[in-house]
């Protein structure tokens, strides 16, 4: 069984890093990711939301919808660990 | 390492005075950091999930170099679960209201209809809202989870 979970995670781990070798160069100014948004962030994001912190203008405005279903995500952890484990004293 | 372990087991650790007198001069600190990461979010890197954890290890450390029931006595479950939710509420609710004064839905702009400010700084002020909210959530759900698996749920003695 040992050697089983080995073989898998091997085989996983050797599919993940075949994978990594379309990924784009890193800091490659023509990327996928670099030209859709970004520019539009770059250019924009202080002009419109006032903030100077990009990475807080795109967490919370423009991919604000995200950043609530995380938060909503570890709510739900949260409750199912106390729904599971604490017992009240009553 | 066998004196480590009967120290261990004898709980010499958590009743050490230069833990408990370090813990006791660290804490509020760590909690002033936690809020001024949350806070300064707009101006430095920080924001409501790492002021959050910062916040619950505050109190983490405070069971730790004492035992559960102290950080229990500084911040009792019932309002732990309360922050808890009323953080998640702040995040959908603002949100919600975004939707509800005829605005898209999580577009703080349209909050102008209630506060006549300019709608770019609503969508500034918006951001810190919802920052507040993810900081309330993170922090009682991490001290939460402490609890709850350090103790086995009931709450009584922690490691």
């Amino acid at each position: 069984m040992k050697a089983l979970a080995l073989f898998a995670t091997l085989v996983t781990g050797a599919i993940l890093l075949y994978g990594t070798q379309d990924f784009a160069p890193w800091g490659d100014p023509a990327s996928p990711a670099s030209t859709r948004v970004s520019a539009y962030y770059i250019e924009n994001s202080v002009r419109e939301t006032h903030v100077p912190n990009l990475v807080t203008a795109v967490l919370g405005d423009y991919r604000g919808y995200d950043t609530m279903f995380e938060t909503v995500v570890i709510y739900c952890a949260g409750l199912a660990v106390i729904c599971i484990l604490r017992r009240t004293k009553e | 390492m066998k004196i480590i372990r009967q120290r261990v087991e004898q709980r010499e650790f958590g009743d050490n005075l230069i833990i408990r007198v370090s813990a006791r001069i660290l804490v509020p600190f760590i909690q002033l950091f936690g809020l001024y990461v949350i806070v300064h979010g707009h101006y430095s890197p920080g924001g409501g999930f790492q002021g959050g954890v910062l916040l619950g290890a505050s109190f983490i450390l405070l069971a730790l170099a004492f035992d559960l029931k102290t950080s229990l006595q500084f911040f009792p479950a019932r309002t732990n679960v309360f922050f808890g939710n009323l953080g998640a509420l702040i995040y959908t609710g603002t949100a919600l209201v975004c939707a509800l004064v005829g605005g898209l839905f999580l577009d703080y702009s349209a909050l102008a209809a209630l506060l006549p400010i300019d709608p770019i700084e609503w969508r500034s002020l918006g951001i810190f809202i919802v920052e507040v909210g993810v900081g309330l959530a993170v922090m009682s759900i991490m001290l939460s989870l402490y609890w709850d698996i350090s103790s086995n749920g009931d709450l009584d003695e922690g490691l």
